[in-house]
């Protein structure tokens, strides 16, 4: 059989499969079930709560995201390596391990005297907290890679040409990182959307407080209604493809390099 | 006048130890030297890009070891021309003098000289990524003329152009040289760089500056 025939039955049994397992959920419910799905004021609340939050998540992810990404790619230090496994831990531990790390941690007494002050625990803070965690690893690692693929020469040439660090930073590198930072950001809002351990530990699955979408699903689920968990369901994967296909779209006008 | 007094420049593994030379104003000097020598660390070093870990840069009478690259006033091309993507050739020739604040139809007029001297002018509006090699390194060039500059680094800006367009900047290095006042120091490993450009050459062997003649190469 051809090199490619072969290559290419082995690429497509991951996308069939992908794709397998939307047309099953598609074949599971109907358009009544969405409906109602939608008109449903607790999956009105956990759409609401799920957007905002996942767009607070975002953000906060760049804010970190970018300085962390640049140092880690332009600077050479003790410990680089140490802290680069370390920003892999959330990626790599399982979810539900977060959510009671973050537990322990606001028991603790730095958490308690936080929580003195501001209730996190089991309240909105926590999802967004809990997100948080994850989607910041994802964040980072794709600006680490962006900012790795981008030659400093540029910015060592801007210094000679009269900028300061931080001139050179904003006017020449984090112009050209645009597709990685989009790509980041998409990244951290469809991980953000996907959370589900972590919150069930450390914010709760409370009806109309702290219930996100994925909370939908497992609390639709556990009263034995599948056709609503599944028209939740749909609701995420269709939100989460639009989102990666509008990055997608509009980030490839322009390459990144 | 650049002069550079018992340099100790350490990278990794790599030094470079006692390096002592002079470079009279006006002087066009090709700094050679086989690959990996040290030719680059030096120039970096004097623009401010990599520190020194001991001896002294005097540029014009004045000490510039701990200056910033910013203050230091050295136009610097570097091997790719390492045009900014992000902008339009204008954009790019036009950068330094944007950060030092000049007026716009300033930076416009001084755009438009230096893309009349360079022959470039058909490229301002051209994104900088889709440039040939050639035109790159004149627009390089023009960026580090921008903001008239003391001294000029240029390190191997031809070591990467085929024979013809080498032989356009020949052209075109030597025209500079002769209308503007201005110091260059220029790295290279080529003798016909050299022989072609330079009033004196520094050849760097072993770690050791030798002061020559070009016809002496």
């Amino acid at each position: 059989m051809p090199f490619y025939v072969v290559m290419g039955v082995i690429a497509s049994t991951y996308i069939i499969l992908i794709l397998a397992m939307i047309v099953a959920d598609l074949s599971f419910t109907t358009p009544n079930h969405i409906v109602k799905a939608l008109q449903s004021k607790e999956i009105q609340y956990a759409i609401k709560l799920s957007l905002i939050t996942c767009t607070i998540t975002m953000f906060l992810s760049l804010l970190v995201a970018i300085p962390l990404g640049y140092f880690m790619a332009r600077f050479d230090f003790k410990f680089k390596k140490f802290i680069d496994a370390v920003l892999d831990i959330p990626i790599v531990l399982p979810p539900l391990v977060i959510g009671l790390s973050l537990l322990i941690l606001f028991q603790t007494a730095p958490g308690r005297f936080i929580e003195d002050h501001v209730r996190i625990t089991y309240t909105v803070y926590s999802v967004i907290i809990a997100q948080f965690m994850v989607a910041c690893a994802f964040a980072v690692r794709t600006m680490y890679v962006t900012f790795v693929q981008i030659n400093n020469r540029q910015e060592q040439v801007a210094l000679t040409l009269g900028c300061n660090q931080r001139q050179s930073f904003f006017y020449i590198l984090l112009p050209q990182a645009k597709n990685g930072i989009l790509t980041a950001a998409s990244l951290a809002w469809a991980r953000a959307l996907g959370e589900f351990g972590p919150i069930l530990i450390f914010s709760g699955a409370t009806r109309m407080r702290t219930e996100v979408l994925p909370t939908t699903v497992f609390l639709e689920m556990s009263v034995g209604n599948i056709e609503a968990a599944v028209a939740v369901s749909l609701i995420m994967i269709f939100s989460g493809f639009a989102v990666l296909m509008v990055v997608r779209l509009f980030g490839d006008k322009k390459t990144a390099m | 006048m650049i002069k550079c007094e018992n340099l100790y420049i350490k990278q990794g593994a790599f030094s470079l130890s006692d390096i002592n030379f002079q470079i009279n104003k006006g002087d066009y000097i090709v700094l050679m030297g086989k690959t990996g020598c040290g030719k680059t660390t030096i120039l970096e070093s004097i623009c401010g890009l990599r520190k020194i870990q001991s001896g002294e840069i005097w540029l014009n009478g004045i000490e510039i070891s701990n200056l910033m690259p910013a203050q230091r006033e050295i136009g610097y091309v570097p091997q790719d021309g390492a045009l900014f993507k992000n902008m339009t050739v204008a954009q790019n020739i036009g950068f330094a003098l944007k950060i030092r604040k000049w007026e716009k139809h300033k930076i416009n007029d001084r755009v438009h000289e230096l893309t009349d001297v360079l022959n470039i002018s058909y490229l301002l509006n051209r994104e900088a990524h889709d440039l040939s090699g050639g035109e790159k390194q004149r627009v390089a060039l023009a960026r580090a003329l921008s903001f008239y500059p003391k001294v000029l680094c240029l390190d191997e800006p031809l070591s990467a152009l085929d024979d013809s367009t080498k032989s356009d900047m020949y052209k075109l290095l030597i025209k500079l040289k002769s209308n503007l006042d201005i110091t260059v120091l220029h790295v290279s490993h080529s003798k016909e760089d050299a022989i072609k450009l330079a009033n004196k050459v520094l050849l760097l062997t072993q770690g050791e500056l030798i002061e020559l003649n070009p016809t002496e190469l």
